[in-house]
């Protein structure tokens, strides 16, 4: 695509934040930020996660009241009191988390969000002319929950369009999208900055930053650090506003060591049992020692579900769909799949990977109950628990992941984001697993943590274990990756070789180019 | 009257206290909240209608207070766990227990009393037409009553913007409050919803079904209602039939008993909820309409993020 004529002349001031700041207890999650939104451009909000870009558009979207500080909208003041408010303003918001219905249908979703003056017989009819005229195809009549993430973006962006708005908030827009839908809605949003509106972006894939936003907006820990035009800059300059220190350089040798054949999933069908979830249709994938083999793909095609039945938490009909070491477990638990030198790292990690009321060495035994690598068992029988092997476990962990809590045995709960993720990757890489699986490593981490995260894992595939990732970050994917495969809806593609791959051919996998029609079929049983 | 009309009347008069209660139930399910405490609105609405008749005279005061009683208690339950976010399933439990403590003390002078049966409507000239007149024009009110309000309440849910705004609120209050939506006085009024029905479920037990106050007299059909929401899967039409369906075989069993067929009583007793529950899961088979249908937020509480 083009990047819209940065030079328009007639731009005026839309919106103005004076000295914002939003206190939570004690906590100053926005320090008195400034912001200036014209007519006519797309303003990036640059920051890592935790540096108060949500707050932020929270409070101008009436979501959050501010603790301090003046808001103007078209040079009058004004208290925003609720999101109603706001979209009275002309103030439309596409939220990262969609605030959608799944049990609903799209109409229906839309026309929640909609003022009493847009609520007519004729809502179902401007829904579909208005989503076509800007190239985002929705049948108002569908169920949310048939939909796919992209699909229900559109969702969103039509309630928004329907309003006409002034002032359009993306979160996050791109995350859930393949390259060529990205492309698509870019050339929507320049579409509509032409025609008058603003944008403001809320992104932290600089490259695109770069090629669709004329001014930009950097946040860290609440406060504004830069105001800057983003195409005077690099994307390496960007992310060192945003961190603040320069990002550590992730090493990588090549993988020269492969070896057998230490994951296989063969012909692994397994099926939702809620109509929410996504079935997996014939998936054949081999990792093998000393790489390491992503799968990428668009959040909600599988990859939860592909997760459970490779760690056992879904149990399979057929014991070959999962080898381990040689060893058929398709139709084992997770425990016995463990017990194979495995290791598994859910996506959440607050909640899933670790319960947030227990303490760090009781998260430890919650993994490490049923293996015993080391010499010393962390429990003895029914009831005996090993509490001094636990906590020495949780002090290497703690020391060789860094991971920062404010006491050594804290709540798992009490950590930040990052720590939390360096915690649970941390626990099962001190087991040395010859096979690990790890759903979306660095998801919502600081980009510090990330880099260690990544850094690890390379470090233990050199080491000769075999690792599988699911990611949705393709950055992370090109950064970490041997090979790539592409999972679409329950669908996974073959794996390429990650240097013969392409962001534009992995976005055409990820909207389904592999995918084998006489599998879905199957898939579209009864209502 | 035929013994076929007898049977058939006697079936409704079972079946109307189960669908008032589980009507509303089904209104404040859908909003999200779970409120166990139907026993406990139903029995002060029973103890209050049939103590309002006694002192006034008039069964339809009676209806009035006891629709007025099942409010205030379903108003205690949605202060503390809507205003003051108190765990669900606890608040109800107390609610029932109150319920039947306080209706037995505020009953005890009223026990034995003989009391005031609230009417059959009677419409000159349909009432008395053959086979249909009496089963069609000439129940008791308050059995039109529970069939018009479960026509609006389908009707509310499936069609209008109030019944989407609950819906909404029950399926995801945070998205709901993000959109503006007042979630706390949506579930207010659908506990208050509930707690009138439950009270004119109380009301029919003591003021038609066998109109005297029997202490403890809901005898767990608080408890059924509750049974009857959740295996209709949140539909109203199938919660009217699960109602009728359990009265039909709580009837039949009782002439079955008086027939002296030999079967333990017992078991004849038991067989009312056993069709209901064999009925509502071959219904409720139907997975996907079941998880679509359930409110995704029932029983959590919601405090909004300012």
């Amino acid at each position: 695509m083009s990047i819209s004529n940065p030079s328009k002349s007639a731009t005026s001031v839309l919106l103005e934040v004076h000295a914002l700041t939003k206190k939570f207890g004690d906590f100053a999650a926005n320090k008195g930020v400034n912001l200036v939104l014209e007519a006519g451009k797309i303003h990036a909000l640059l920051g890592e996660n935790g540096a108060g870009k949500s707050t932020l558009v929270k409070m101008i979207y009436g979501a959050l009241q501010p603790t301090s500080g003046r808001i103007v909208w078209q040079g009058k003041e004004l208290h925003i009191d609720n999101p109603a408010a706001a979209r009275e303003l002309g103030i439309g918001m596409v939220f990262q988390h969609f605030s959608l219905f799944e049990a609903l249908t799209v109409a229906e979703n839309i026309s929640l969000a909609l003022p009493a003056q847009l609520r007519n017989k004729d809502l179902n009819h401007r829904i579909a002319s208005l989503s076509k005229d800007y190239g985002l195809p929705l049948n108002p009549d569908a169920l949310v929950a048939d939909l796919s993430v992209g699909e229900r973006q559109r969702i969103e962006i039509v309630r928004c369009l329907l309003q006409e708005p002034r002032l359009l908030i993306m979160d996050e827009p791109t995350a859930v999208l393949t390259p060529q839908e990205a492309e698509a809605l870019f050339a929507t949003l320049n579409r509509l900055t032409n025609e008058g509106c603003a944008v403001l972006y809320i992104s932290h894939r600089l490259e695109e930053v770069k090629q669709l936003c004329h001014d930009a907006t950097i946040l860290r820990h609440g406060e504004v650090v830069a105001q800057l035009d983003p195409q005077q800059e690099t994307a390496a300059t960007l992310a060192q506003h945003m961190v603040g220190t320069s990002v550590h350089q992730i090493s990588r040798q090549s993988a020269d060591n492969i070896g057998d054949v230490l994951l296989e999933l063969q012909n692994l069908n397994q099926y939702s049992d809620t109509p929410f979830g996504v079935d997996l249709l014939g998936i054949n994938l081999q990792v093998r020692s000393g790489e390491i083999v992503s799968i990428a793909g668009i959040a909600g095609n599988g990859q939860g579900e592909l997760f459970a039945a490779i760690s056992g938490e879904t149990v399979n009909a057929d014991r070959d769909a999962v080898t381990i070491q040689t060893m058929p477990c398709g139709q084992l638990g997770i425990n016995a799949r463990r017990q194979l030198q495995s290791a598994f790292v859910p996506e959440e990690r607050n909640g899933h990977a670790a319960v947030g009321e227990f303490s760090l060495t009781e998260n430890i035994l919650l993994s490490h109950h049923a293996v015993r690598d080391g010499e010393v068992a962390v429990q003895n029988g029914w009831s005996g628990i090993n509490r001094a092997e636990l906590a020495r476990i949780n002090q290497h962990v703690s020391d060789t992941y860094d991971v920062r809590s404010a006491s050594v045995d804290a709540e798992a709960g009490s950590l930040s984001g990052g720590n939390l993720q360096k915690f649970v990757v941390g626990r099962e890489l001190d087991r040395k697993p010859k096979v690990l699986v790890i759903n979306q490593p660095t998801w919502g981490v600081d980009a510090g943590a990330a880099a260690l995260i990544r850094q690890v894992l390379i470090d233990l595939s050199r080491q000769g274990s075999a690792i599988l990732v699911i990611s949705q970050d393709l950055d992370e994917i090109f950064e970490l990756s041997d090979r790539i495969a592409v999972i679409s809806r329950g669908q996974l593609s073959a794996a390429y070789g990650a240097s013969d791959m392409t962001r534009e051919e992995i976005g055409l996998l990820m909207s389904g180019a592999h995918e084998k029609a006489n599998l879905i079929q199957d898939q579209t049983g009864g209502i | 009257m035929s013994a076929y009309e007898a049977i058939i009347l006697t079936v409704i008069t079972a079946s109307t206290p189960l669908l008032l209660a589980a009507i509303g139930e089904l209104v404040v399910e859908r909003s999200g909240v779970l409120n166990l405490g139907i026993e406990g609105m139903m029995v002060m609405g029973a103890v209050s209608g049939f103590a309002i008749a006694q002192v006034t005279g008039s069964a339809w005061l009676g209806v009035l207070m006891a629709m007025f009683a099942g409010i205030a208690m379903s108003l205690l339950f949605a202060f503390m766990t809507q205003t003051l976010v108190a765990n669900q399933v606890a608040t109800g439990l107390s609610i029932t227990l109150l319920g039947l403590g306080l209706s037995g003390l505020i009953g005890s002078s009223f026990v034995g009393m003989p009391g005031l049966k609230l009417g059959y409507l009677n419409i000159p000239g349909l009432s008395d037409l053959p086979v249909v007149g009496k089963l069609v024009f000439g129940q008791d009110p308050l059995v039109y009553i529970s069939i018009a309000l479960t026509i609006g309440v389908a009707y509310v849910l499936k069609r209008t913007r109030i019944g989407l705004i609950i819906r909404a609120v029950g399926q995801n209050h945070d998205s709901a409050h993000a959109l503006g939506y007042p979630v706390i006085k949506v579930r207010y009024a659908c506990i208050a919803f509930g707690g009138m029905t439950s009270g004119l479920a109380g009301a029919y037990l003591s003021l038609v079904y066998t109109p005297q106050w029997i202490e403890n007299m809901t005898a767990g059909r608080g408890w059924i209602a509750l049974a009857l929401v959740v295996f209709s899967t949140w539909l109203p039409g199938r919660l009217a039939a699960g109602a009728y369906l359990f009265g039909g075989v709580w009837i039949l069993g009782l002439y079955a008993q008086g027939m002296g067929l030999g079967i333990p009583s017992q078991l004849l007793s038991s067989l009312p909820y056993v069709a209901t529950i064999l009925a509502l899961i071959v219904i409720s088979t139907n997975r996907r309409l079941s998880v679509i249908n359930t409110p995704a937020s029932l029983g959590q509480g919601f405090v909004p993020d300012r």
